[in-house]
């Protein structure tokens, strides 16, 4: 209960942070809050922001998919393909979800069957799906899509400022929060992240879950792929590279434990926005590219040493009160 | 005397409403422009951006480089939202990709950013103005011009191209053969056109079964970084050097060697500073209502002299830069 409150601590930072990322930057330029500057601002990070939903609750069972950004690839190669190939839309897009979820599958069960560390094998299929990719593609760009479909990777909720891909990603956001936090399967993700043996032992089918899991990535990528795809009307090979970095940071950030067990998706959330705020307000400010880069990666660092500092502080605090405790005595 | 005034101010207010619709004519001052190459750490788009920096500073605008690190097609695109967010007047882009750009570049335009591309173009709907930095007869005529006057207009010369069906350099050939039916060239025989295919080794040994299979050969073009160089470096070393004179398209970095070495006196390519200067110029003439981006319109364009805008709105820099000893030493690309 007490790693459950340190943990909605850190959550509350998150959002406090966002605020405050809002208010400096609206201080700092004053093109900065403007309803058609966050509107954009947060399209362009909704790829990242829905992949990190799936990798939250795969980096929660202890597990993780180096490969989204290249199963992102390779699905929007395949819509670029099909679509110039004179596929209508309709059977273009099943088909890309359909290579996002074969990916994911192959993935998984390279690591629930042959037992292999996900780390390993998504660097593998990492550099094996963008090959595919690039393989479909080679050095094209396929553009020029129906407008009924860039409008719905470039439009906005009618009447709103709201991007339809974040509208899409709110709902999903909602559903993962009451998956993971409200039902067994949710409780179970936390079980096998914590300790596996023992959750085997409590008869959960943890290769299974992992497995799904593993498929559930694939397809989100799958989504991903055709929301930039749309959103840039430009299907490429080399469409969205270097993603996956993004997203476990914005995973890790959110407070979701790199060895698994511990974490939640409202966290992930606050760390997407942090993120995403944090570079438009650079980007308007003219900071150069470079500078953006390092303090993402400062970011990264300081989210996975900052959780670890204090539970060092906190267990010597604890030793040092059993020490006083016991000279008193 | 009342009346007077009135008259006046009326024929005054008439003047200043005839005015109103003429074009201005000059570029406004304190105009913000922002250029966007496609990649800020390449030195061809340093020095390109710097001839930007330098027009800005002439026609008195705010101007700033601002860029992604590496050339993927969408990074651009926040660049773009921000010119919009910072409401400036002019937006000059590099596009990484021809096509992801456009919904945005719309938006932009729509937001009443001017939007001019250089280098590498949108699709003609992204963009009011293309800064080319020559066009294809230019450089094919210019190219037989140089070798020309190099060789006394005297001798059988070749081609070292890439390979047999690339667009471009085939364009190139095919008005270098035009530049060739001139008279002052009679004397001046194409013997063959050799394709190195692009590849260093089979450009090295191209160039070296030219020399071989032709012993009257006084010249070689070779509109080809790839092969102009290997060409140069198979002469560097023969007993043709000096003999054979060889030009085409190439980098200054790659050729500075050559020509401090005597191999090669001079080759050409675009000045990238030009490039980024006329680019300013015509942002600027776009974003004081000088032009509109129709065929036929004419601009200043500082030390360049005057330009007119061509079909689709393209602009042609002129024929290519030639580098020489003399100058190539103030260009790092």
């Amino acid at each position: 209960m007490n790693r459950f409150k340190g943990l909605l601590g850190w959550e509350f930072s998150l959002i406090v942070l966002v605020g405050a990322a809002l208010l400096i930057g609206g201080l700092l330029s004053p093109d900065f809050l403007t309803g058609s500057n966050l509107s954009f601002l947060t399209a362009n990070f909704s790829e990242v922001a829905l992949m990190s939903l799936s990798m939250t609750l795969l980096i929660i069972v202890g597990e993780i998919d180096l490969s989204v950004a290249s199963i992102l690839g390779l699905c929007s190669a395949v819509i670029g393909v099909l679509f110039a190939a004179g596929v209508p839309m309709p059977l273009a897009l099943p088909a890309a979800f359909v290579t996002g979820g074969l990916a994911g599958l192959f993935n998984g069960l390279l690591v629930t069957r042959l037992g292999l560390p996900s780390l390993a094998v998504t660097i593998g299929t990492l550099a094996l799906y963008r090959g595919l990719a690039y393989v479909l593609l080679g050095d094209r760009a396929i553009a020029e899509f129906p407008a009924f479909y860039t409008n719905l990777g470039f439009g906005n909720v009618p009447g709103t400022l709201i991007p339809l891909p974040m509208a899409l990603f709110a709902v999903l956001a909602i559903l993962t929060v009451i998956v993971l936090h409200a039902t067994p399967f949710g409780r179970a993700l936390y079980a096998i992240g914590a300790n596996g043996v023992a959750a085997r032992f409590a008869g959960l089918q943890v290769e299974r879950v992992k497995l799904s899991l593993f498929v559930l990535s694939g397809l989100m990528a799958a989504l991903a792929s055709a929301v930039y795809t749309f959103r840039f009307a430009s299907a490429r090979a080399d469409n969205a590279s270097g993603f996956e970095l993004s997203v476990i940071a914005a995973v890790l950030l959110g407070g979701v434990s790199i060895f698994g067990g511990r974490g939640s998706v409202v966290g992930t959330v606050a760390a997407v926005f942090l993120i995403g705020i944090i570079n438009g307000a650079l980007t308007i400010l003219d900071v150069s590219n470079e500078i953006l880069t390092i303090v993402t990666g400062l970011l990264l660092i300081g989210s996975v040493l900052l959780p670890n500092l204090l539970t060092h502080f906190r267990t010597y605090q604890q030793r040092r009160r059993i020490q006083g405790d016991s000279v008193i005595q | 005397m009342k009346k007077r005034v009135l008259l006046l101010s009326a024929l005054a207010l008439g003047l200043s409403t005839l005015s109103f619709a003429q074009a201005p004519a000059s570029i406004k001052k304190g105009l913000k422009i922002t250029l966007l190459p496609k990649n800020i750490n390449n030195p061809y788009n340093v020095i390109e951006t710097s001839g930007g920096l330098e027009a800005a500073k002439e026609i008195g605008a705010t101007a700033k480089v601002v860029g992604p690190s590496d050339a993927g097609a969408s990074s651009q695109v926040s660049y773009i939202n921000t010119a919009i967010a910072q409401r400036q007047d002019a937006l000059i882009l590099a596009a990484n990709d021809a096509n992801a750009l456009l919904p945005y570049l719309n938006r932009a335009k729509q937001a009443g950013v001017k939007i001019v591309t250089m280098d590498s173009d949108t699709a003609v709907s992204g963009r009011t103005l293309f800064i080319n930095q020559a066009n294809s007869e230019g450089i094919g005529r210019a190219q037989v011009q140089l070798l020309g006057k190099l060789i006394n207009y005297k001798g059988d010369i070749a081609v070292l191209s890439a390979t047999p069906n690339a667009t471009n350099q085939n364009t190139w050939i095919k008005w270098m053969q035009e530049e060739l039916k001139l008279p002052k060239y009679k004397d001046m025989k194409l013997v063959k056109i050799a394709y190195g295919n692009d590849d260093d080794q089979k450009s090295f040994t191209e160039m070296q079964g030219l020399i071989q299979a032709y012993p009257n050969l006084k010249g070689v073009i070779s509109p080809t970084t790839v092969g102009i160089s290997a060409g140069a470096r198979y002469l560097s070393t023969s007993p043709s050097k000096g003999k054979v004179a060889l030009t085409g398209l190439g980098t200054p970095n790659q050729m500075r060697a050559f020509v401090k070495d005597g191999t090669v006196t001079a080759f050409q390519l675009w000045n990238p500073a030009d490039v980024g200067y006329l680019a300013t110029y015509a942002a600027g003439a776009l974003a004081s209502g000088m032009i509109t981006g129709k065929q036929g319109e004419t601009f200043m364009a500082g030390k360049l002299g005057k330009y007119t805008v061509g079909k689709n709105g393209e602009v042609v820099l002129g024929p290519p830069y030639t580098f020489d000893k003399a100058n190539i030493d103030k260009f790092d690309f």
